[in-house]
């Protein structure tokens, strides 16, 4: 049976950059845009060469705002991807959107071109806490995005939302979170702003929640999702029964993924790498003079290749496996290794159960058997556990 | 060779004063190496060194100059260390010449140190001659300097040689010098062998390298010698002169000589410094007086962050011993810190300096505690103990009393401190005997200090009170009846040992109180509460508390940047390392010595 792929498509162009943002992405013209787009056909068409014996199971295309350039060339993107890859009929195939840009007209055409799942970065449905994060958007915008999105078809949609934003009342929050539940969208991520160096919010003085604020906050998005009906399925994320994000799971749960366009990062056969971050050089690269046999060597513009040893390999299956709220799974890690986890790690595992941020549970069905997972407590100081399963 | 052509001499200076651009200066005229390879400053080869711009460990090099007289004479210069804390290491640089070049810095006249420094050369019998350095610059007085130290010092200084060994000025005048007003050794070349150590280094090849001045006799390759101290004996396998940073090996060393030589010695305590080598065959009548032994002033625990590094601590210990011999240390355990060794020293910037070494040279990760002076505990028994670390202090049930050690302190400062520094003095502690004017602009304070207040952070606050003016030199007085109390550090409850100290009752309250704020900005969050208590005699008499964190969570990982992700958890998990357990609770080294840094103008 072919093995399974997961691919990410990179469209790095904003019509501007928020405060808080540090993505690769920025504006750019029509020009800039198209040279980019069939230079991103191009490394479709090579990659998919020397990844034949693998089937495509799921499609993610970010940003940057995929729905700010024209749709037919995002659409004709896909249609590349289709053209060069094995592509399940089922695969689930997501595309990001901002309320700004996803007029009807462009959610119909990438409904027609094969989307099946959207994404709309709502963030907030306050219209001052959207203006202080500098997004392009407003709550009216949002609600129009949605409805139209459901009128063409789409029946698989996520919104992100964020907490923890300046000046953000844990009331003003819990409203954005419940008016996004009376939309009934499939699938809800709910962040907590991250304050990135180089960012413009970085450098401001800002009102932010403290800690303690941030925690009530995500502990009541657990909550109200949950009577809603949605389950916790990721540390940020929650869907109904079934809605789960194919994709998503696939990094957590280190499955291959192959990133196209610019700085999209891929993990094939444990080898990691990111693309160029330079557009430029990005650009140059596919418009350049094929080798001797006629093709790219991408390696000229990928970066910090990584080939993982076992090692590493462990290390990211206990600290990606975590961040899913099944937590990772003793056989699987068995099989993968040859090694008991709780051998490997035995003093970090006693540690933290001791201290109940991780407990074992035991799953029925297929994929069934002792789990090692965070607790709800867990949940909140993840990233100390997770430091603490890297190896010396 | 001819005894009446070489010279063995040192260069004696405050510190900043140029004594180690001087040293560079001398080698560059005297053509040992070209200038491409002169690094900037060729003595000072150690990094530490070179960062803090002065010189800790004694070097010697040998320089062949053409004098005017038409003559080829051989310098061997020894360095030597300029702070208070070396002044061991300087007696036994000192000892192993016959004369010695007096450095003084025209823009500042003669300094304490530049006395304490004097006054040990003369005491080895030293011809000592000055220079006068820094002639170059606007505020240079070189005829003030030169009456200076006729008047301070009393010696004839009118023809000194005006220099700037930075710009090298004047370095002609300090060769032609060097060979007029330094004697000649007057060793006796047929008697048997009679070397004195000033120094030996450890190197994985050879063995131990013996720094030797030889006054009778001579030392050649396969040679059977004799460490009188020790008795060992061994086959020397080569002999040398030491050039800037290297060895050039030669075929003997004669009486007169400075150089060094090898003998396959692996056991690094059979060549002590300060002992006479001599020809096992032959054997000198009796040894050299060799070097007093000095008392370690300050003691510390000295404890591998890493407790499967204990071995590792004590081979580097070992090493630096051999080259520093006012290094002590023996083994202890704490119940914090596990396996470890009590270590003492001469001085504070000794233990830093030592502190750096072994982490720098010997690539270890330390945790140091708290710095102790040595107490004379008299119980109600009769019995009477030196006490080196608080931990070991009996109840207080069977102490009758306590005596601490008083220095005589001398603080040379200009007259705008005076009053900054006086009241740094009574905060200290410090009883007040007199201010002696040396010049308008400058004076200086004498006081009696209790040791264990300037051990830890009085050259700090001396010096930023007196925006750097201020310089410090002392010397043990003796021993006084004190109002001693230990103080304990409890983290989570728990008591640190490593933390504890003795002060006097009356600071006991306010040392407690800074040492728990301290404690509370160093200790990082935990996921847990952790009260940090100071208590007296099982009192607690202040307390901070560390807070809990409530969140640790990277909410996004974006587009499966998986790298960024581990780069952070990286992060994150070398920080732990730098961490010291003790119960639940992660301590991060810095804080051992933080908490000894609490001077209240900070």
């Amino acid at each position: 049976m072919a093995k399974e792929l997961s691919l990410y498509v990179h469209i790095p162009f904003c019509v501007r950059k928020c405060l808080y943002c540090d993505f690769l992405s920025f504006y750019a013209d029509k020009s800039v845009q198209e040279r980019y787009f069939e230079a991103l056909a191009k490394e479709i068409r090579i990659s998919a060469d020397s990844l034949k014996d693998h089937r495509v199971i799921s499609i993610f295309f970010g940003g940057g705002t995929p729905s700010f350039p024209e749709s037919k060339d995002v659409c004709r993107l896909l249609n590349t991807i289709g053209d060069n890859f094995d592509v399940d009929a089922d695969a689930e195939i997501s595309i990001e959107v901002n309320p700004a840009s996803a007029m009807k007209e462009k959610l119909s055409d990438f409904r027609r071109a094969g989307f099946n799942r959207l994404s709309i970065g709502a963030q907030s449905l306050n219209d001052e806490e959207l203006k202080a994060l500098g997004r392009a958007h407003d709550s009216a915008m949002f609600y129009h995005t949605f409805e139209s999105a459901r009128e063409v078809g789409f029946n698989n949609i996520n919104v992100d939302i964020m907490s923890a934003l300046p000046g953000q009342s844990l009331d003003s929050y819990l409203d954005t979170v419940g008016r996004v539940i009376g939309l009934h969208p499939e699938h809800v991520s709910a962040y907590s702003l991250i304050l990135e160096e180089g960012t413009p919010f970085y450098d401001m003085e800002l009102d932010l929640p403290d800690e303690e604020l941030d925690r009530r906050m995500y502990h009541e998005t657990g909550r109200m999702l949950k009577e809603a009906g949605y389950h916790r399925y990721e540390i940020s994320n929650y869907s109904g029964q079934g809605y789960e994000c194919r994709h998503n799971k696939v990094y957590w749960r280190r499955g291959d993924y192959l990133g196209l366009g610019l700085g999209a990062a891929s993990l094939v056969d444990n080898i990691r790498w990111s693309n160029t971050r330079d557009l430029k050089a990005y650009e140059e690269f596919f418009r350049g003079v094929p080798g001797g046999d006629g093709s790219f060597d991408l390696k000229d513009i990928r970066q910090d290749v990584e080939e993982l040893d076992v090692k590493s390999q462990m290390e990211e299956f206990m600290f990606l496996g975590l961040r899913l709220t099944k937590g990772v799974s003793k056989r699987l890690f068995f099989r993968n290794f040859g090694r008991d986890m709780e051998e490997v790690y035995k003093d970090v595992i006693q540690r933290y159960i001791d201290l109940e941020l991780l407990e074992w549970t035991d799953y029925s069905g297929e994929d069934g058997g002792e789990y090692l997972r965070l607790t709800e407590k867990g949940l909140d100081v993840s990233n100390t556990v997770m430091a603490d399963f890297l190896l010396d | 060779m001819d005894q009446s052509k070489i010279r063995n001499f040192c260069i004696v200076a405050h510190i900043d004063h140029g004594k180690s651009t001087l040293a560079d200066r001398m080698i560059e005229k005297t053509g040992v190496l070209t200038l491409r390879e002169m690094q900037n400053q060729v003595l000072d080869n150690m990094d530490i060194e070179r960062e803090r711009g002065i010189t800790i460990k004694s070097q010697a090099v040998r320089m062949i100059y053409k004098a005017k007289d038409g003559q080829e004479y051989t310098f061997n210069m020894i360095d030597t260390p300029g702070h208070v804390d070396f002044g061991y290491e300087v007696s036994r640089s000192l000892a192993a010449c016959d004369g010695a070049i007096l450095v003084v810095d025209a823009t500042q006249g003669v300094e304490a140190q530049t006395l304490a420094n004097v006054y040990m050369a003369l005491d080895h019998d030293l011809d000592v001659f000055p220079v006068i350095n820094k002639i170059d610059l606007p505020s240079a007085m070189p005829q003030e300097a030169k009456d200076e130290i006729e008047d301070v010092i009393g010696l004839e200084a009118q023809d000194a040689p005006l220099i700037s060994a930075k710009n090298g000025i004047g370095i002609e005048d300090v060769l032609e010098a060097v060979v007029h007003k330094i004697p000649a050794p007057t060793g006796d070349a047929s008697a048997p062998l009679k070397a004195l150590i000033f120094d030996s280094i450890y190197d994985s090849y050879r063995g131990v390298i013996v720094f030797v001045r030889i006054r009778d006799g001579a030392v050649k390759k396969g040679m059977k010698v004799k460490f009188m101290a020790t008795g060992a004996e061994a086959e020397v396998v080569e002999v040398g002169y030491f050039a800037p940073g290297s060895f050039i090996p030669s075929d003997e060393l004669t009486a007169g000589d400075v150089g060094y030589f090898t003998a396959s010695i692996k056991n690094i305590q059979d060549t002590r410094v300060g002992d006479t080598v001599t020809d096992s065959a032959r054997p000198c009548a009796e040894a050299l007086p060799g070097y007093k032994k000095v008392m370690p002033m300050v003691y510390c625990g000295l404890y591998p962050a890493d407790s499967a590094h204990y071995s590792d601590l004590r081979d580097a210990l070992e090493k630096l011993q051999l080259n520093d011999a006012s290094l002590f240390y023996e083994p202890e355990t704490s119940q914090a810190l596990g396996f470890g060794f009590r270590a003492g020293f001469l001085g504070l910037l000794h233990l830093e300096v030592v502190q750096e070494r072994l982490e720098r040279e010997y690539d270890l990760n330390l945790v140091t505690t708290a710095p102790s002076v040595v107490y004379k505990v008299h119980k109600t028994d009769g019995e009477v103990f030196d006490l080196t670390n608080p931990t070991n202090l009996p109840d207080p049930s069977e102490i009758d009393y306590m005596e601490e050690p008083i220095v005589n302190g001398e603080i040379m400062v200009t007259t705008d401190y005076v009053g900054a520094i006086m009241q740094l003095c009574q905060e200290r502690r410090g009883k007040y005997l007199s201010t002696d004017y040396i010049e308008q602009t400058r004076a200086i304070l004498k006081y009696e200090l209790p040791l264990n207040e300037i051990i830890y952070d009085f050259f700090d606050a001396l010096k930023s009170r007196s925006r750097g003016y201020a310089s410090f030199d002392y010397e043990l007085k003796g021993y006084e009846k004190s109002d001693l109390v230990k103080l304990d550090i409890l983290i989570n409850r728990e008591e640190v040992d490593a933390l504890s100290f003795i002060v006097h009752k009356d600071g006991a309250y306010e040392r407690g109180r800074k040492m728990c704020e301290k404690l509370k900005e160093e200790i990082p969050r935990h996921l847990f509460e952790i009260p940090i208590q100071a208590s007296v005699g099982g009192k607690v008499i202040a307390r901070e508390t560390v807070k809990a964190y409530r969140k640790d969570v990277l909410a996004k990982c974006y587009g499966g940047d998986i790298t960024r992700k581990k780069k952070l958890l990286e992060k994150q998990k070398e920080g732990k390392k730098k961490m010291r357990q003790i119960g639940n609770v992660e301590v991060p080294q810095s804080a051992f010595l933080s908490v000894l840094k609490l001077d209240n103008t900070d």
